[in-house]
């Protein structure tokens, strides 16, 4: 039955061969490398390890709260710099670094078909700025009166006040300025991306045979290169508020009895400035998460993505509109209340493409031949956190619902639901995933699945309950809940309890890096494609790919991503490259 | 198939300590219980969107695992199927939308007769004012804030005269009646939140924002600050009684005005 015929007329190349730079010594082959894949590793490498950093001030956070009064040295002050430092770690160090710098380096080109970044010089000083950014913030905390202790938000005026951490000292001066020289370093490796994406496929890969993926990283990156100015801006303005005495966000102000020589700012005009960036970044986070889980889906279940041309135009519908919801973070900012409407309706619209998303997800899974693989069980777990933290999105986006669960606990719990646990848990996946590619061994399958069940399970039960406690009206940012009436002796119960799910789910990650570091020579051999996938990544002629990823010739397209069991075909998989076409192959195109 | 399982047990945990944990909302005090029914409808909408996802990923996980010889369907899309769940999720989403917004329309027009009551922040304490007689705030500054004036009242508008100052004391509201809470800062952003009243908004300096509740029942109640206002946030605690109209008049009768606060004063500068 396998009926292949010749192969179409396969479209010129549009863009010529491009010259690799090539290394000559080994500080330039590992060190300053121009090589997308190596630049990968880095920026994967340092946004761990300051990841770890936020994950041990989340533990120092709860012991604080599941325990209160116990552990001295955790001051309100120390309080206020864990939660803001882990915060902004997360959101911007980690997940925006780990996601665009370390899964966009080493897949794009791969995935394309391109030897490298169209720009790999300015790519390499993307990353080295990208260290100075986190070299400079993890300097705060050996500056005097240590990093800010702002709020991740960095809300002023009180940011650069006496009565905040770091206010008056060197702590919101080192967050502005690292933070600044992320969003340069990041336009550097986004310009890149984003070329590249543009530019350098190869031969036959046309945009709607684009794995989704790319599809997901090169939006999201253009949604950062859009949103991040808008931060960039209010981090200058502030920066000079701080330290030159203008007033960009600060009104007339009597602190403790002094006035102050501010007069005629907006601190709402910040809010708005920082969500403009804010409310995309969600989505910066989300959309490759989004992408990446689709093909470890369509993998690992044998089938298509379904709904493919529906799957794109959600993510760059999803890309847009979120462009146009930011104050829905605002609700209670004091802004025009008639801003309420609009902003509702658009964030209420922006769950019709996410359930969309969402459906064709679990639409894969039926009928499918479903592997539960380590990465597959990522991606299941992933599909419930999302959906969890998404409908809970529901009430928050609903401006009225909003009122009484704004700044609430019910906050903190949806956004680590939807963008804290289940991105990263898409990111554990995509590791499982493509580690065999990375380093030519599998990680250890039993370390996988304790890391995954303890992940899982662990980070449910953190952030589940926690939404109920919200609801009873306890605030966020509270360094001290036993001073309010709403936190019953039984939720104080619930609350150690939480914290010791944080204490177990942050012991499983040290298995995870133990696993990652055993399996590098312990792993069994995995072999050029492990998975039978049919992206391009999977065919490169060495494992891991050399520097120019293909070997003499680039690879030509001739389907989509998604030909997985054809019937009639010999294997339950086509890989993209393989000539000739299928009559019962229907891509959509 | 231990995941097709937890899942089950994932969806069948949730619902049941949805409905069993002792964790729910302090009993209401305004009248803003529509946005208790709000959340109540939205809760119904997404707990059941959730048990069904959830629930078929399970099914899926279970009927569609891999055994030898297996081979999935190719099926690329699915027009039909995709515009009904399209039109479907809309319906969806709407039924939660329209009472929302319409309950937002309520919350943000503020009825005609109700009284006004000046909240100030300030790290961190809470003081209010409340007008005189003349049922008129007089205008204020944060220019003007002093240790003699705290509030930074305009102390040259007559209708600031007869206004009656509490610094760092409870507020008293009488029960029953409409009060638009005017909010105002001199310093940092703040958040006048009381759980029981379910209203909330952020006060910010410069600026004068508001909302609007009825008390409904007498009693004493806690106001929290719900927006991070530097280190001692947590310890910015104020008092709401809401009391009966007899109560809140004694209660009234016994606070100073601008006037008498800043009659000393006058008094030294006249000799």
């Amino acid at each position: 039955m396998v009926d292949i015929t010749p192969a179409d007329a396969v479209p010129p190349a549009e863009v010529a061969e491009m010259e690799l730079y090539h290394p000559h010594s080994w500080w330039t082959k590992y060190v300053f490398s121009q090589d997308a894949k190596v630049i990968a590793i880095q920026y994967s490498a340092t946004a761990t390890a300051i990841g770890l950093v936020a994950l041990v001030l989340s533990w120092l956070m709860r012991l604080q709260l599941g325990f209160p009064g116990t552990f001295d040295f955790i001051s309100p002050e120390a309080y206020y710099q864990f939660i803001t430092m882990h915060g902004m770690i997360m959101v911007i160090y980690l997940l925006t670094a780990l996601f665009l710098g370390g899964f966009g380096n080493y897949l794009i080109p791969l995935m394309v078909g391109a030897r490298d970044m169209v720009f790999p010089y300015v790519n390499m000083l993307s990353y080295w700025i990208y260290l100075l950014a986190v070299l400079v913030l993890a300097s705060s905390f050996f500056a005097p009166g240590g990093p800010t202790g702002a709020g991740w938000t960095l809300y002023p005026p009180q940011a650069i006040m006496t009565g905040t951490p770091g206010g008056q000292d060197w702590g919101i001066i080192l967050m502005l300025v690292s933070l600044i020289l992320f969003i340069i370093g990041f336009t550097m490796g986004g310009l890149n991306y984003v070329v590249t994406v543009l530019q350098a496929r190869t031969r036959g890969m046309t945009l709607m045979r684009l794995p989704l993926t790319v599809w997901g990283i090169f939006t999201a990156t253009v949604m950062a290169l859009l949103a991040f100015p808008a931060l960039f801006v209010a981090c200058v303005m502030m920066l000079f508020d701080r330290a030159l005495g203008t007033s960009f966000f600060m009104p007339a102000i009597v602190e403790m009895g002094e006035q102050l020589q501010h007069g005629g700012g907006s601190p709402i005009l910040f809010q708005h400035l920082f969500w403009f960036f804010g409310h995309p970044e969600v989505y910066i986070v989300a959309l490759p998460a989004f992408g990446i889980v689709s093909d470890l889906i369509s993998t690992h279940a044998r089938k298509n993505i379904f709904g493919y041309r529906m799957m794109v135009w959600a993510i760059v519908g999803i890309g847009a509109l979120s462009f146009v919801v930011w104050a829905h973070h605002m609700y209670v900012s004091g802004m025009h209340p008639y801003f309420g409407f609009f902003f509702a309706t658009t964030t209420l619209i922006i769950a019709v493409p996410t359930a969309i998303k969402v459906y064709n997800w679990v639409l894969t899974l039926w009928r499918g031949d479903i592997h539960l693989t380590v990465p597959m069980l990522f991606a299941l777990a992933f599909i419930v956190t999302f959906v969890n933290g998404g409908l809970t999105g529901l009430f928050l986006g609903n401006v009225v619902v909003d009122v009484p669960l704004s700044d609430t606990m019910f906050v903190v719990a949806h956004f680590h639901m939807v963008m804290g646990v289940a991105p990263i848990l898409v990111i554990f996946g995509a590791i499982y995933h493509w580690y065999p590619k990375v380093t030519g061994r599998m990680l250890n399958e039993a370390m996988g699945q304790f890391h995954f069940w303890v992940t899982f399970l662990g980070a449910y039960l953190i952030f589940f309950p926690m939404h109920y406690i919200g609801l009873m009206g306890v605030p966020r940012r509270y360094h001290e809940l036993t001073a309010t009436t709403v936190m019953t002796e039984s939720a104080h119960d619930l609350n150690a309890f939480i914290s010791i799910m944080a204490f177990i789910v942050g012991f499983a990650q040290i298995v995870f890096l133990f696993n990652l570091i055993w399996s590098i020579r312990h792993g069994r051999e995995a072999g050029g494609n492990p998975w039978r996938a049919t992206t391009l990544e999977w065919q490169t002629p060495e494992t891991p790919p050399a520097h120019g990823n293909f070997g003499k010739e680039l690879p030509i397209v001739y389907r989509w991503a998604y030909d997985y069991s054809v019937p009639g075909a010999k294997e339950d998989f086509i890989p993209q490259n393989m000539p000739g076409s299928f009559e019962s192959s229907r891509e959509p195109a | 198939m231990a995941i097709a399982l937890v899942l089950v047990l994932v969806v069948v945990g949730s619902v049941l300590f949805h409905f069993l944990s002792p964790w729910w909302w302090t009993p209401i005090a305004s009248n803003w219980d529509y946005i208790d029914n709000t959340i109540i409808i939205t809760f119904w909408i997404t707990g059941v969107v959730f048990a069904a996802v959830v629930l078929f990923m399970a099914y899926c996980v279970f009927r569609f695992r891999h055994r030898e010889g297996n081979q999935a369907a190719y099926e690329p899309e699915n027009k039909r199927l995709e515009w009904w769940l399209t039109i479907v999720t809309a319906i969806g989403v709407t039924a939660m939308l329209v009472p929302g917004l319409f309950v937002w329309n309520q919350f943000v027009s503020v009825p005609s007769d109700a009284t006004v009551v000046e909240v100030v922040g300030q790290q961190w304490q809470w003081s209010f004012r409340l007008p005189g007689k003349d049922g008129k705030l007089g205008t204020s500054d944060t220019r003007n804030v002093s240790p003699e004036n705290p509030l930074g009242v305009n102390a040259s508008d007559a209708n600031a005269q007869d206004d009656v100052v509490v610094e760092a004391a409870d507020l008293h509201l009488p029960v029953g009646k409409p009060v638009k809470m005017l909010l105002r800062s001199i310093d940092v952003l703040h958040d006048f939140y009381v759980p029981e009243f379910r209203a909330k908004m952020d006060m910010i300096p410069g600026s004068v924002t508001y909302f609007w509740f009825t008390p409904t029942k007498t009693g004493t109640f806690q106001v929290l600050c719900a927006e991070l206002c530097g280190q001692g946030h947590p310890l910015m605690n104020g008092v709401v009684m809401v009391d009966t109209p007899e109560d809140y008049l004694a209660w009234l009768g016994e606070q100073q005005t601008f006037a008498q606060l800043s009659a000393p004063q006058q008094v030294g500068s006249a000799e």
